[in-house]
């Protein structure tokens, strides 16, 4: 660009600042209309430019002023500012506007709206009525809006104008109308089908710019499948020629290249068509090697040529001579100063290395030095192409290398993508030391963090488990394994990534005990600290205790670890809670340990079979059936019943937890023992050895293409591999261009470029042809792998050995629920704390109506109290078990109401012989008030008020049923006046739901509320998990549904009118939407939702 | 390709034309780290960048940064050679076009864009063409009277 518009850009900063401070001086531009635009805008300040936009405007306004407005709104947006009011406009400038206008409105309107914005489908009309119009101009318009930015439902009304523009006599409405029809091809592949010969006829077009267009569909189409249209092979190779030969009209040239956009895109489609195809290919070598020939200017665009030339020569079936000119033309772009270039370069060698790992070896040099790049994406691209070219010899240089660039890259794509292959090559090659793998996994783990796959730390502990050939050498990596978690734990741990915690506690658990001198008390106190930190997940918790369960060897140790678990028997956490429970249960029962937990047994784990059909159950399923029991219902059988009756699930969430435990045990995801358990299943299966049969066969035949055709010549190849030889000095020798580059780098910095051959010999060694097969099969070398998975016969006595298992399974489960029993209040104990209290005894007893004025209870009784509203959190039985005398009182609830939810039991007020204590019981259409009256050694009252419920609370029907005995009533004189307002949440009852019938509600509701929500805690991991939790505790809500970052919830009121919620977590932020049939309900409900997220 | 901005050195965003649907506040995001990366790469560094799973290629032209975004299989050089077209266009229809041009004429500058490419994809390669078009559209402008529709048939190409 001129030295003029440079000068005039610098100048520009200054020139808005002088618009911007002083109003006055704008003059400059204020002469043009734009101008007068800019500069309103320039002055205003950045808070009310939308305001000012919005000013109402003073009568209507000629499409002229709108166009002018409307250029504005287009600034503000891009600015940022929301401009949105001006849609609707734009759509009507664009329908009512002179053709001026117009095109400023449809700009607008293909610049504002999106494919799915509801707006649109007030342009269909628009549009259609600008493609009959017989206004050039106006066609043009519509068909560039309709190719922008036309959403697919709408494609039909406007694919048969769009096709007829196909024959239009102008060129310019063909190709838009081309390329209306590629987009519409890529939005509804199938709407068009029916127009592919049209396509042909437009590839056929005598304008060049239509058959360009026409193109792009070609490319899909071929794409997708090649095979249908080989017979278009000629032709495309004809055209090239033409292109090539310079047969177009010079106004497609650029820069003296003949087309090159239109060469691209046909050298692109060659390659799809030539792909494994050999007799196709033969068609398409001679204008390859003519577009190598031209293509030989030094300007940007022949070298994009050049570059998706080699592509294509390497993508079709090969031929030796083009190859070797094309590895000369790769070397062109490595060895170039120009940084572009040398990227592409590289990406080219990454590509064709696989193939050729020879072309590596002559850009050593070029290739190192680019390692070392102070450009981030140079050295990302060279450790891509390291990566394809690694093997057994060279993998620990270049792992190192990988991980000093991770240890810099903030990037977390590039993070998880480069730890993944750092993993994948730390498994798949044989590597020097046993040491060298675990510390590499060790720094995988510190650095990819909990970004990295998950199948990362998973394939790695199924190694460990599994173990390799050597059974010394296995007992050797554990132990460095354990050795080096010690010393790890010894420091500070608050860095470390959760998943390598657990990777930690696993391998502990597992190993430590082959380290002599080493007590499991030790382990387990060290394991211990870790719990200390608060940053560490539940999840990891749980590994610590199943780690911590399998190091209850010594009664030292068991002590320990008791006391550890104890701290979480009573935790909300299901998953935690249960490790915990199991861990002291195991504690006590030593035979039951020795049988689930082996010690000292190594990978007893991998041999454990899951008898996932739950086949040991079947006597005592036939036995429960036998007695009566009803036959066992799917869970969504049972809540398509269940919703159809439209009853309720009167069913605590948590009392099902004994009763599921048994399966949970064994397929909880978050339990560490489900990891090992599912590895055997698949480590057992007949698969890994078939699959490298497979990749046996891939390889000969990888093989067996280039061996034939002799690309590489025998003396080149023993030449290369001489220069392998650490011995040898000029290593690429062999290439010409390359030693020259490298004989005045030798002679201008000698020490540098000895540390680099020593780095080129470290990372090249090995990719000579010597064992070229071995790299040639390089993804498939399975065969030098050294974890390769032991092949375990399918022997009798291994089946005989998991049934036992699996009964131990489930005789541990069984003693589990006796214990989880005993945890929970037991219907038996209760009858024999309390004279029986049943329903009978409740209605029978005389229900006397206490006298309610409002939402005001008088209640006699000793002392003045008030029970606050709902603000207590609601307790599952399960997930709370009330420990002391309190855990009493709840068992007195008549048994009506013993298994309906409930919160928990507070004390309201106490006197020195009397206590009064009370809770919410929420039955299926009433609030029920239990209120316990206390004396010193029993308690002496109940007392039941119910609530029957409506939408506002506004009236409380009051029921008091009195019960209890008589004879012990002595409550003086003193009076209780005790006023209740039951919160909204006492209201709502779960509505269970299935997703489908969800959707199907969520269409019929026509009230609905929107809004979003701060969530304040924004460490959370799983923010929306948390809310979601939070509101189905305090609000009694069923979780429907929970999809990636959006949840759907139902809940209904007692009188059964429903109310859906759907959620969705965005970046702190909480959008909720309610919809329900009642008008009132989704704002009411939205209310507490706020309220219930901010007590969280 | 899926987006293309147009931002100054300082970080302000001129020009952005979108090929995929987003939402505002995506778009919001991209261009902000978007603008944030590009403009701390030093001047000898390569056009291309990794970006997400995206490449990014840019180029700078004085005091403008043109970015494109594309997918990782398209070729990085000729989408630098797309820019260098649409800079020559606007340089040809503007007269050695400035950043003024294209901030107070920005619509001008999208339909050359629009003229130039179609869905993410170059539409019309031809120089010549493509300014025909345009003029051939600026030309209603100045005689908005005229019934259009004739004259066109026989002038457009």
């Amino acid at each position: 660009m001129s030295d003029v518009v440079e000068k005039t850009l610098t100048a520009l900063p200054g020139l808005l600042l002088s618009l911007d401070s002083q109003p006055g001086a704008a003059k400059l531009c204020a002469t043009s209309r734009l101008g007068s635009l800019v500069r309103s805008i320039t002055e205003l300040t950045s808070k009310n430019v939308g305001e000012e936009m919005a000013e109402p405007p003073a009568g209507p306004r000629s499409p002229k002023q709108m166009k002018e407005i409307m250029v504005r709104a287009i600034y503000c947006e891009m600015l940022g500012y929301e401009a949105s009011f001006s849609y609707i406009h734009a759509i009507k400038l664009a329908q009512q506007g002179s053709v001026l206008e117009k095109r400023v409105g449809y700009l607008a309107v293909s610049l504002f709206l999106h494919e799915s914005h509801d707006l649109l489908l007030l342009l269909v009309n628009t549009v259609l009525k600008d493609l009959q119009s017989t206004n050039l101009i106006e066609v043009c318009m519509a068909l560039t809006v309709v190719s922008q930015i036309f959403p697919k439902d709408m494609i039909p009304a406007v694919l048969p104008l769009v096709e007829d523009k196909l024959t239009h006599s102008k060129e310019i409405i063909r190709r838009k109308a081309v390329l209306a029809l590629y987009k519409f091809y890529l939005i509804a592949p199938n709407q068009v089908q029916h127009i592919h010969d049209k396509f042909r006829k437009a590839l056929c077009d005598k304008d060049p710019g239509v058959m360009t267009a026409s193109l792009h569909i070609y490319l899909k189409l071929i794409k997708e499948s090649p095979e249908s249209y080989k017979d278009l092979t000629d032709s495309f190779v004809t055209i090239l020629k033409q292109v090539v030969g310079g047969k177009l009209p010079v106004d497609f040239n650029y820069h003296s290249v003949p087309a090159p956009w239109l060469q691209m895109q046909l050298l692109r489609i060659l390659a799809l068509l030539g792909k494994e195809d050999q007799r196709t290919s033969e068609m398409m070598y001679e204008v390859l090697d003519e577009s190598l020939r031209r293509a030989e200017i030094n300007h940007n665009i022949t070298y994009a040529i050049l570059y998706e030339c080699l592509k294509t020569i390497y993508t079709i079936h090969p031929k030796s001579e083009l190859l070797e000119k094309a590895a000369k033309c790769i070397g062109k772009f490595v060895l170039s100063p120009k940084i572009n270039l040398k990227y592409l370069g590289l990406k080219a060698l990454t590509y064709v290395v696989q193939q050729d790992p020879n072309l590596a070896l002559q850009h050593q040099m070029t290739i190192i030095e680019c390692l070392d790049h102070s450009d981030p994406i140079i050295k990302r691209e060279t450790l891509e192409l390291l990566y394809r070219i690694t093997n057994g010899q060279n993998v620990s240089v270049i792992v190192e290398k990988m991980l000093d660039f991770l240890r810099l890259s903030k990037d977390e794509y590039t993070t998880i993508d480069l730890v993944g292959k750092v993993a994948e090559l730390a498994e798949k090659y044989p590597f020097p030391y046993n040491s060298w793998f675990i510390q590499t996994m060790n720094a995988i783990f510190s650095i990819g963090g909990d970004v990295m796959q998950p199948d990362i730390p998973n394939n790695f502990l199924r190694l460990l488990a599994e173990g390799f050939d050597s059974d010394e050498e296995d007992r050797q990596l554990r132990l460095l394994a354990v050795d080096s978690y010690l010393s790890l734990l010894e420091c500070d741990t608050s860095g470390l990534p959760q998943r390598f915690l657990q990777v930690i506690s696993w391998v502990l658990g597992e190993f430590s005990f082959l380290k002599e001198g080493l007590e499991p008390a030790d382990v387990v106190e060290r394991l211990g600290k870790l719990l200390d930190d608060d940053a560490i997940t539940t999840e990891t918790r749980c590994w610590v205790l199943a780690a911590m369960s399998k190091l209850c060897g010594s009664s030292d140790a068991l002590c320990k670890a008791e006391k550890v678990a104890h701290k979480y028997t009573s935790c909300l956490d299901t998953a935690l809670r249960q490790q915990a429970v199991e861990l002291e249960l195991l504690g006590r029962d030593v035979d039951l340990r020795t049988r689930v937990l082996p010690q000292h047994v190594i990978g007893f784990c991998v041999w454990l079979q899951v008898d996932s059909s739950l086949s040991f159950l079947d006597g005592f399923v036939s036995d429960a059936l036998a007695r009566g029991a009803a036959p066992y219902k799917p869970p969504h059988q049972r809540q398509e019943e269940l919703s159809q009756e439209k009853i309720l699930n009167f069913e605590p969430y948590g009392l099902s937890l004994p009763v599921s435990l048994s399966a949970c045990s064994l397929t909880d995801r978050q339990s560490p023992t489900a990891l090992s358990l599912s590895s055997s299943l698949s480590g057992n299966s007949a698969d890994p050895p078939l699959k490298a049969g497979s990749n046996l066969l891939k390889l000969e035949g990888v093989k067996r293409v280039w061996g034939k055709q002799g690309y590489l010549p025998e003396k080149q190849a023993t030449e290369e591999a001489l220069a392998q030889e650490p011995s040898s000095i000029f290593a690429p020798s062999h290439q010409q261009a390359c030693s020259e580059s490298q004989q005045t780098t030798f002679s201008t910095i000698v020490e540098q470029d000895q540390e680099k051959r020593q780095l080129a010999s470290s990372l090249f060694v090995g990719l000579g042809s010597q064992n070229a097969p071995c790299l040639l099969g390089k993804p498939e070398a399975s065969s030098s792998q050294r974890f390769r998975r032991k092949v375990r016969p399918e022997d009798p006595s291994d089946v005989n050995r998991s049934l036992a298992v699996s009964s131990s399974f489930s005789h541990s489960s069984s003693a589990l629920d006796v214990l989880l029993d005993n945890a929970i209040p037991d219907p038996t104990a209760v009858c024999l704390l309390v004279e029986p209290a049943s329903a009978q005894n409740l209605s029978d007893s005389t229900s006397e109506a206490v006298p309610a004025v409002g939402n005001t209870e008088v209640v006699e009784a000793s002392e003045v109290s008030s029970l606050s509203g709902g603000s207590g959190p609601l307790a599952q039985p399960s997930s709370q078990v009330e420990r002391g005398l309190e855990s009493d009182l709840p068992s007195r609830l008549p048994a009506t109401l013993v298994g309906l939810l409930r919160s928990d039991v507070e004390e309201l007020c106490s006197g020195e012989s009397l206590s009064l204590s009370a809770c919410k019981v929420f039955d299926a259409d009433a609030l029920v008030l239990a209120i316990f009256l206390k004396g010193a050694e029993f308690v002496l009252f109940s007392l039941f008020v119910c609530f029957s419920l409506c939408l506002n609370h506004l009236y409380s029907e009051g029921v008091a049923q009195c019960q209890g005995w008589e004879e012990h009533l002595n409550l003086g004189e003193a009076s209780l006046y005790h006023s209740v307002s039951p919160p909204a949440s006492c209201s709502c009852r779960p509505l269970p739901l299935t997703t489908e019938e969800y959707g199907k509600m969520w269409l019929s509701f026509s009230h609905d509320v929107k809004q979003n929500l701060m969530l304040l805690k924004h460490e959370e991991e799983d923010q929306l998990e948390a809310a979601l939790t939070a509101l189905k505790e305090k609000l009694c809500l069923h979780i429907v549904d929970v999809i990636g970052a959006e949840g759907i919830m139902a809940c209904q009121l007692v009188s059964g009118r429903p109310c859906l919620l759907h959620c969705h977590t965005h970046g702190g932020m909480l959008a909720i939407w309610l919809r329900s049939p009642i008008a009132d309900l989704p704002d009411c409900l939205l209310y507490h939702c706020q309220k219930a997220i901010q007590e969280r | 390709m899926q987006f293309m901005l147009l931002f100054s050195r300082q970080g302000k965003l001129r020009l952005q034309k979108w090929y995929v649907p987003l939402s505002d506040k995506e778009k919001k995001k991209i261009t902000r780290e978007l603008v944030q990366t590009v403009l701390a790469r030093k001047p000898k560094m390569c056009s291309f960048l990794e970006w997400r799973d995206l490449k990014i290629v840019y180029k700078r032209y004085a005091s403008l940064y043109f970015c494109c975004a594309i997918e990782d299989q398209d070729n990085e050089l000729i989408t630098l050679e797309i820019i260098h077209r649409y800079v020559e266009l606007l340089d040809k229809y503007f007269g050695s076009v400035c950043e003024l041009d294209i901030i107070f004429n920005f619509e001008k500058a999208y339909f050359i864009l629009d003229e130039f490419l179609l869905g993410g994809e170059a539409q019309e390669t031809s120089k010549k063409n493509v300014l025909k078009a345009i003029e051939q559209a600026d030309l209603l402008q100045e005689n908005q009277s005229e019934d259009w529709g004739g004259l066109a048939a026989e002038e457009v190409l």
